[in-house]
């Protein structure tokens, strides 16, 4: 007798839970062949508003934890990836349609690049901020601080991004501390859910990663101009409709958030993708006089 | 036991129309013990269904717009302080710097000796809400606990009424009432409404706070209510937003249910206000939604409905900035306080 298969509901991640879109939409995801693999949901404006809320919530603890702490949390979601290993594999396989050694090669970067950035978290700001030599008994030093939430596109490229891509854009953001509102690849989202599944049973407090499935062309504009949203990082948008990311950048421009435009592919791993999202704190304090 | 102090019983008037002359405990037991009592689950069922209503975008304005009317903008902290006081005074009168059609809340909320504060920052502003100007509620009578001898709680509103309040928020003793002593609970309302008599012989509003979360049935809620209504409460208020739970939907329509029964018996119309807990715009629309349905739209004006919050405004600051610039907003762009 043959068992009756159990498909997974792809829901969206917001604050640490796993609901259904507000709206009550979905969207069918299919392979690159036209095959049914699940349904996923289409997450509204609504959705975009309650993660941007969560996020908010989540980023003074999370900005407020040690770097070295933060660098330990994101070390452990790589190595609980590594567990997970054969079932980012198979998601991958399924939906952007590439062999299982595609598949796997890309889920080691993904693994190895969270890797090189839980490094990064404690030591970024040896590179990025400075004592500065002033003319008087005082200290001045110029450390960087978390930006605060960031919204993030992340790459829509049908191969080789799905899970490579989403990383590549999360983890520059959190490991300063800040939270992240992020739209996952719309053709391929399920990687992206698996990935938050990740997050929910790390160490990562809900709400510091919040995943957003549907169309960026819908919820983008509503990130951009929200204006408790501090950052965007636009990698993904190059897929929109020609020259939709140029207004975004204009209507983020109302209420002054950095704008990181977009890219080809899934964003190389480098140091200005840390400090695009943070600002320079400088302060100063007396010497001792002893 | 006959009530004492029968001079006092002057705004008993209610009760005396309601029970005849003869205004003994006894007759205020019988009356109050003869309630029926309250189905919790169909209340409960009621509440929740009144909540799953869809709002379209023009009453949600004109909801968002209802709620800045009706809320008594309050700070009750122990660290409370003059310049906070005027801080609350200039963001009732100008509730969103960016947009200047925002409407002017109801009343600001303060401690006794803050009211002298509170008038001189409203200066020429102060005065009835239905005009469009603030008045002052002070809350009086030992507040939050109520623990204290008549004689100090008297001696409370007198002053805040001296002072220059027009609304006094007091608390029932809910040790006497719990403990079945509704007349001692009858009197003390009686008394305060007496204090709170001006010199001009008008009084200043009298709010009877229940401190539901206090009273453990729906039962002792619907008695307090006709308790308080029958002493001559002009309005009936859920609690002092100090005790968990505070303010619920259930118990507020149980208590507009009660003014229902009250406005059907009597033709008089008693105010309403719940307070505490109530954080987000769309509970608070929940809450017009159940005035309007239970006792009717009329109940929405300031002299018969308000909601006492702190945090609430800034929510509904922030949605009507998105209603009227199509983006949302953060909290950055309204006042903390």
């Amino acid at each position: 007798m043959s068992r009756l298969s159990v498909p997974k509901t792809y829901k969206l991640a917001i604050g640490g839970a796993f609901p259904r879109s507000e709206s009550g939409r979905t969207y069918v995801v299919t392979a690159p062949s036209g095959e049914f693999i699940a349904n996923a949901s289409l997450a509204s404006r609504k959705d975009a508003r309650d993660a941007v809320v969560a996020a908010r919530g989540a980023q003074p603890k999370w900005a407020g934890a040690t770097a070295y702490n933060r660098g330990q949390v994101l070390y452990r979601i790589a190595e609980l990836l590594e567990g997970r290993r054969a079932q980012f594999v198979d998601e991958i396989v399924q939906s952007e349609g590439v062999t299982a050694t595609a598949a796997g090669a890309q889920v080691d970067a993904t693994i190895d690049l969270w890797v090189w950035y839980a490094g990064w978290a404690d030591k970024y700001a040896q590179l990025a901020g400075n004592g500065n030599p002033v003319s008087g008994p005082y200290f001045n030093l110029s450390v960087p601080d978390a930006t605060g939430v960031v919204a993030a596109i992340a790459p829509q490229d049908s191969t080789g991004v799905s899970l490579l891509g989403l990383a590549a854009v999360v983890a520059p953001i959190v490991l300063s501390g800040n939270t992240v509102v992020v739209v996952a690849n719309e053709a391929a989202p399920l990687s992206a859910i698996s990935l938050a599944e990740v997050l929910a049973t790390s160490d990562v407090p809900g709400g510091v990663v919040n995943v957003l499935t549907g169309s960026p062309a819908e919820l983008a504009p509503w990130l951009a101009s929200h204006a408790d949203v501090n950052a965007l990082d636009l990698a993904g948008a190059g897929s929109l409709a020609d020259g939709a990311w140029v207004d975004l950048q204009i209507s983020a421009a109302e209420t002054l958030k950095r704008v990181l435009p977009p890219v080809e592919g899934a964003p190389a791993p480098s140091l200005e993708r840390i400090t695009a999202f943070v600002e320079t704190k400088t302060v100063w304090h007396t010497k001792a006089m002893l | 036991m006959t009530i004492e102090h029968p001079v006092a019983l002057a705004p008993a008037d209610r009760a005396v129309r309601l029970l005849g002359s003869d205004l003994t405990e006894k007759a205020l037991r019988l009356h109050l013990e003869g309630l029926s009592g309250v189905d919790a689950v169909g209340l409960e069922a009621r509440a929740a269904g009144l909540s799953t209503r869809s709002i379209k975008a023009s009453s949600k304005a004109w909801a968002l717009d209802t709620i800045i009317r009706t809320c008594d903008l309050t700070t009750l902290e122990g660290a409370d302080t003059p310049g906070k006081v005027r801080s609350l005074v200039a963001k009732a009168v100008t509730p969103d710097a960016t947009d200047p059609s925002t409407p002017r809340v109801a009343a600001v909320c303060v401690y006794g000796d803050m009211v002298p504060y509170a008038v001189e920052a409203l200066g020429a502003l102060h005065g009835d809400p239905e005009l469009g100007l603030v008045s002052i509620a002070a809350v009086a009578t030992a507040f939050p606990s109520g623990r204290a001898s008549l004689a100090i709680k008297l001696a409370d509103t007198r002053e805040a009424v001296a002072a220059g309040a027009d609304e006094i928020d007091m608390v029932i003793d809910r040790g006497a009432f719990l403990s079945g002593r509704f007349g001692l609970v009858f009197d003390q309302i009686v008394a305060v409404k007496e204090a709170c008599r001006r010199a001009d012989g008008s009084f200043a509003q009298l709010k009877v706070i229940l401190e539901t979360g206090e009273l453990a049935t729906y039962d002792n809620v619907r008695r307090a209510s006709w308790l308080a209504i029958l002493a001559g409460a002009d309005f009936i208020k859920t609690s002092t937003g100090k005790v968990s739970p505070a303010a619920t939907l259930p118990v507020t329509l149980l208590m507009l249910e009660v003014i229902r029964d009250w406005h059907r018996l009597t033709g008089e119309r008693v105010g309403m206000k719940p307070a505490g807990g109530i954080r987000a715009s769309k509970d608070a629309v929940r809450y017009l939604v159940t005035v309007a349905e239970t006792v009717g739209e009329e109940w929405l004006t300031p002299h018969l409905w308000r909601f006492g919050a702190s945090s609430l405004v800034n929510d509904v600051l922030l949605q009507r900035q998105k209603l009227r610039t199509g983006h949302y907003s953060g909290p950055d762009y309204v006042t903390v306080d």
